[in-house]
């Protein structure tokens, strides 16, 4: 090997080492009936990797929430949310009185913006929690929704 | 390509805003059939993977909760004409189903 293919195949090998180290890597697992099944909001927000209550930092200004006030039909209550937090790694949704309170689990890249919109079923009314993990911190905003029909039992 | 998903997608600055619609019945497993009267087993989608030409890009892991024909709208960053956008879904009765979109 001559001394500029050596020098070129280390530069290589540092700048990937460095990238490597620089992006923060997402890493995708798999569905956990555990965390699914908890019916208790508490233990289902313990479920994720919070160990503390007091460590989840509330974030209603650094997390967009768009639902309705009043969801006439609890079948089908849309959902956005957008975090504006650094490096948001992963984006869950509780419904604090459905049977199951986590709802939903979003683990996003740097491929993606950190949002997402979908439609959840909320049996009654509730606050509906969203936790935002960034750089191994776990964020969270809440807001209620007026459910009118619930929508567990219904179609 | 089965036809259990539906894309819609829209190009903009680089960034694709994706909805997609998968037809799904996201039973919670608390209905009960209206003529037998019998619980409706619990059937729902816990895992959709999203991958941006062929490479994973996002997880999405859901609840009974989520709503039947569930709706997803997410962005794709540094996306251009061409690239290819896949979802890839799983059930709890071991049922599957991919979609696929090309960006225009």
């Amino acid at each position: 090997m001559n001394p500029t293919k050596e020098r070129r195949v280390f530069l290589h090998s540092a700048m990937a080492l460095i990238s490597s180290l620089l992006l923060p890597s997402t890493v995708f697992s798999r569905w956990d009936a555990n965390a699914y099944n908890k019916i208790d909001i508490t233990d289902s927000i313990f479920s994720i990797g919070v160990t503390n209550p007091g460590d989840l930092i509330e974030a209603n200004d650094a997390i967009d929430i768009s639902l309705p006030e009043i969801a006439e039909n609890g079948a089908i209550v849309p959902i956005t949310v957008h975090s504006k937090i650094l490096d948001t790694k992963r984006i869950f949704v509780f419904a604090e009185k459905n049977p199951q309170p986590l709802v939903s689990d979003y683990i996003i890249s740097k491929g993606v913006e950190p949002f997402v919109a979908s439609r959840i079923k909320m049996s009654e009314t509730a606050f509906v929690h969203v936790i935002v993990l960034a750089n191994g911190t776990f964020y969270r905003a809440a807001r209620q929704v007026k459910v009118t029909i619930g929508g567990c039992g219904e179609e | 390509m089965d036809k259990t998903v539906r894309f819609r997608v829209r190009l903009k600055d680089n960034v694709a805003d994706v909805k997609i619609m998968i037809f799904h019945p996201m039973e919670t497993g608390y209905r009960r059939d209206k003529n037998s009267k019998e619980i409706i087993p619990q059937h729902f989608i816990h895992t959709v993977n999203i991958a941006h030409n062929g490479e994973q890009i996002m997880q999405v892991h859901w609840s009974r909760s989520v709503s039947k024909n569930p709706y997803l709208n997410f962005r794709v960053l540094s996306a251009s004409e061409g690239d290819e956008v896949t979802i890839a879904w799983n059930d709890n009765m071991g049922q599957s189903g991919v979609g696929k979109a090309i960006i225009s």
